[in-house]
């Protein structure tokens, strides 16, 4: 999928479609914008995310541009570290942010809420072990809380350890003397955010994108 | 309002409300007292009231000898009358929030409607001309208060997602409304049998536009009761906010096309655009609360801030002295209320209560005098029709407007819409009532005939939806197992990941070239940060980060739930427990969160933090390549306190690691756990310098074994602290 093409070629937009579940205007969009950020290459690097003026200012953005390249987020099996993704992934990745569409049974709105768990999961999991260590949770809330300057470190600590305790409290309660408490698994991840509807949050509408900004940025670059 | 059941009998209240009730309606029915000696009426709860403003004035006045007691009614009448509303008001909702059965069947605004009937019926069998609610008043002293009490208590968050939703209800829905009833009342005029040929087509849209915002304030307090949905509860409140902008335009536009007596194209035109120009102004004000104010922080920070009790006041003065001229369009005093009320809320927490209070007064005050109308409850066939005709037009529409929405939700919850439309308000309430009262008062139609069927009309409609289907709705929302909100437990992990959420979707946004609602949102917030609060927020508030505050609250709530769960004599154990080495007595913290003092909040803070932070020393100078050794140790004389320490470490629950490794024993976090969820940071690091210095250390003791349910630690426990 990555032989570049300046008019959208419907066999492989409609493969990529039944893969991702996008709907092919929304692909040919999403592949303008693959074009425009990989100035027209056919893989992306991460020196073209870097590149993207308005993520500068994100807290998170490591992690973002991280998840890009995050073969646990791809749908094959890579092994080698990822430095360059095709258009294919790049749609693998953003696929997680599509809304449920509406006619959607019980188990499959189950199965979307766990994919974008999963996704959140990685997103948090750094070292790739399948825990979230509380080093690891300390990261993420120290970055979300760098975007306010004038911080103390041990504030941002202690929200972290403050998190983890409820955690653990939520998933193993009452712990004997012995054990300690190694990480956030999925399954625990899953219990922590039970109450949290994420799969009508994190949602983006891809289908309100409209291409004058696509025209601006393109221009402006 | 409800806290006061619990003083006195309910019996007592309740006699003592009914006679004053009494009382009341026969003040205000009375005549005119004449200046002077006559005594008209004993009224031995006005005496002294009368008595300091009158002696001034005695002394040149009549001929008698010096009156001990006399009246001058006039002289007091207007503020003296407003008291008494404002005493009666307070008066009944003493009574009903004691009397609960009736409150549950019951919604207030039905209580408070039948108290103004009585209240108007007593004075007119007194054959006295009741007080009459004129627009200008309404509009200049009564509505202020109300809109900025509405303004104040919006959740911000559920708003903004759901604004186009909203919007819809609001504004296409109210236009719909408008127009369908003006239409059908005069296709309903034109049959003959109703005898209502002379309506016009202009009249009916202006009834139609009165009556089409719906303002379902009974609904809403009923809601608010049964902690339903957020998102239900947020459709509804906030399109009860928007669509008085868009019905207050086209009355006024109806009433000039009514002046102008031909609609020409122009009119239309210019119609339109102010119309167009008008949910933005009012919903406008609204949005702005991010961004904080202008005025009301600037308050805040300067004079507020070391006087809390002033900021209500300055709040409604705010909200009172509206510098923008247009009578005509009220939606700049909407605008303006609304944007002070949200401006300030982000920063007066202690306007809360003092808010509550107020409009609600208010309000009541308006339905009373409302209902002294006297008697234009005459043509009764044709506002029968008129009534039914305001009831059938509203099921269809907010079917097709809640499944339109439901389609274009930002968050594709999976409410039915069928059940959204029901509980739709077609409710209308009593704030809408006065509004359009006070607007038909000054009702433009040269035919008092005419303006008394309308009179009759909207008064009908309002018995009726307040009446019947105030007291249904709640049934009705238990009948459809309507989503009640979840028990949220204030979990610190969902709020990280809510703004973990935002700032990814942002940047998947940003990735996507997309400008989408997290994109402006983000921008705004940017903005609101580096300039706005920086100048108008005073302290380091200004850069503390929503999560920041967040935590502190969790500490805060968790040092209280410490603190009540020793007894009341370890008070001061608060901060032993929290922290060892604190040294100091502290005065024990109040037990209602919003009013500790600022200090006092900084000492907890400070240490609670504190203590975390000698936990993560310990921490960093207990790293996973050192095998037991820790510095304090060597410091430490007691060979079995150290031995007990290291017990200690070791048989605590070791809950979080910062390494994987466990070949150590990683005990990273003296935590211990409660089932409860109390988490009392237990600061194992005894430094030193502490140990001469330890006060009261059983009282920490005994609170954590109090509670502990491990008979091993807390002996081990016991064991530490007695050195």
């Amino acid at each position: 999928m990555g032989s570049l093409q300046s008019s959208p070629s419907h066999p492989d937009y409609v493969d990529l479609a039944e893969k991702t579940g996008f709907s092919l205007e929304q692909i040919s969009i999403l592949h303008k914008r693959f074009k425009q950020l990989s100035h027209n290459e056919d893989k992306l690097r991460r020196e073209h995310l870097d590149q993207i003026t308005d993520l500068q200012a994100n807290p998170i953005r490591e992690q973002i541009v991280e998840a890009f390249f995050d073969k646990r987020n791809f749908y094959q099996d890579i092994e080698e570290p990822v430095n360059e993704i095709s258009f294919e992934n790049f749609l693998e990745v953003m696929s997680n942010f599509r809304p449920p569409s509406d006619n959607l049974s019980e188990e499959q709105l189950v199965k979307v809420r766990l994919e974008k768990l999963r996704f959140l999961f990685n997103m948090h999991d750094t070292d790739k072990d399948g825990t979230i260590t509380l080093e690891e949770y300390r990261h993420v809330v120290e970055e979300l809380l760098s975007y306010y300057e004038a911080l103390e470190n041990e504030t941002a600590r202690g929200i972290a350890d403050a998190a983890m305790l409820e955690v653990a409290s939520i998933t193993r309660g009452h712990m004997e003397p012995d054990e300690f408490y190694e990480g956030i698994t999925f399954e625990h991840f899953l219990k922590l955010l039970e109450g949290f509807e994420i799969e009508s949050r994190m949602n983006i509408r891809f289908m309100n994108m409209d291409t004058t900004t696509l025209c601006k940025l393109e221009c402006g670059k | 309002m409800a806290g006061l059941g619990s003083g006195t009998s309910p019996r007592l209240a309740g006699f003592v409300s009914l006679s004053l009730l009494v009382f009341v309606a026969v003040i205000a029915a009375s005549p005119d007292p004449v200046v002077g000696a006559n005594e008209t009426l004993r009224r031995p709860s006005g005496d002294s009231l009368e008595d300091s403003h009158h002696h001034p004035k005695n002394s040149t006045e009549h001929r008698k000898a010096f009156p001990v007691l006399a009246f001058n009614y006039e002289h007091v009448s207007k503020p003296f009358v407003i008291s008494l509303w404002i005493l009666l008001a307070l008066l009944m909702k003493l009574g009903f929030h004691i009397i609960p059965r009736v409150s549950h069947v019951v919604p207030e605004s039905c209580l408070l409607i039948f108290v103004g009937l009585l209240v108007g019926g007593v004075i007119k069998a007194m054959d006295q001309t009741p007080p009459v609610l004129d627009t200008k008043l309404f509009f200049l002293y009564l509505l202020p208060p109300i809109i900025l009490d509405a303004g104040y208590f919006l959740p911000i968050r559920p708003f903004t997602e759901n604004m186009g939703t909203i919007l819809v209800f609001a504004v296409v829905g109210t236009l719909w409304n408008a127009f369908f009833i003006g239409g059908m009342m005069f296709a309903v005029c034109q049959i003959e049998a109703a005898q209502v040929g002379h309506v016009d087509l202009l009249s009916c849209l202006l009834f139609g536009s009165i009556i089409s915002a719906v303002d379902p304030v009974a609904v809403l307090a009923v809601f608010e009761e049964i902690h339903i949905n957020e998102l239900l509860h947020i459709l509804v409140f906030g399109e009860s906010l928007l669509n008085d902008a868009v019905t207050v335009v086209l009355y006024h536009l109806f009433e000039e096309f009514a002046h102008e007596g031909a609609v020409t194209v122009g009119t239309r035109c210019s119609g339109w655009s102010r119309f167009s120009w008008s949910p933005w102004g009012s919903h406008g004000g609204r949005h702005l609360r991010r961004p904080g104010s202008l005025h009301v922080p600037l308050y805040v920070t300067l004079a507020g801030y070391r006087a809390p009790l002033c900021l209500p006041l300055q709040l409604h003065g705010l909200s009172l002295c509206r510098g923008l001229p247009s009578v005509r369009d009220h939606v700049f005093d909407c605008m303006w209320c609304n944007y002070a009320a949200l401006c300030g809320s982000q920063h007066l927490p202690q306007v809360l209560h003092h808010n509550k209070v107020l409009p609600e007064d208010v309000e009541q005050r308006q339905r009373d005098t409302h209902l002294h109308l006297p008697g234009s409850v005459d043509s009764g066939g044709s506002s029968q029709l008129e009534l039914d005709l305001c009831h059938l037009h509203t099921h269809p529409l907010p079917a097709v407007q809640s499944a339109w929405s439901h389609r274009s939700d930002l968050h594709h919850q999976q409410i039915p819409y069928y059940q959204t439309y029901q509980k739709r308000p077609v409710h209308c309430g009593l704030r809408w009532l006065a509004r359009r009262y006070s607007l038909l008062a000054g009702f433009l139609l040269t035919d008092t005939e005419k303006k008394d069927m309308f009179l009759t009309a909207i008064i009908t409609v309002i018995f009726f939806t307040v009446f019947v289907q105030g007291m249904t709705i709640r049934p009705l929302v238990e009948l459809l197992a309507v989503k009640k909100k979840k028990e949220s437990k204030a979990s610190i992990n969902e709020e990280i990941h809510t703004q973990f959420l935002d700032h990814l979707l942002t940047g998947i946004e940003d990735i996507c070239g997309h400008y989408g609602h997290h994109h402006w949102k983000d921008k705004l917030n940017r903005f609101n940060k580096t300039y706005v609060k920086k100048w108008l927020i005073a302290g380091d508030r200004s850069t503390q980060p929503q999560l920041i505050s967040f935590y502190n609250k969790m500490e805060m709530k968790e040092a209280m739930m410490l603190v009540e769960s020793g007894s009341a004599a370890k008070l001061p154990s608060l901060a032993s427990a929290a922290s060892l080495q604190n040294t100091q007595q502290r005065a024990p913290p109040k037990r209602v969160i919003p009013s500790i003092s600022k200090t006092r909040e900084q000492e907890i803070r400070k240490i609670l933090r504190a203590n975390l932070q000698k936990t993560r020393q310990r921490l960093r100078s207990y790293s996973r390549h050192d095998l037991f050794s820790d510095p304090f140790e060597d410091n430490m004389s007691e060979i079995r306190f150290r031995k007990q320490r290291v017990q200690m470490e070791r048989r605590m629950s070791h809950y979080l690691t910062v390494p994987a490794n466990r070949q150590e024993t990683p005990s990273v976090r003296k935590v211990w756990f409660e089932p409860e969820h109390k988490v009392y940071t237990y600061d194992d690091s005894e430094s030193p310098r502490d140990g001469a210095a330890l006060e009261t250390p059983p009282d920490s003791v005994s609170l954590l074994s109090e509670s502990s349910q491990r008979p091993g630690q807390s002996s081990t426990v016991k064991k530490r602290r007695r050195c």
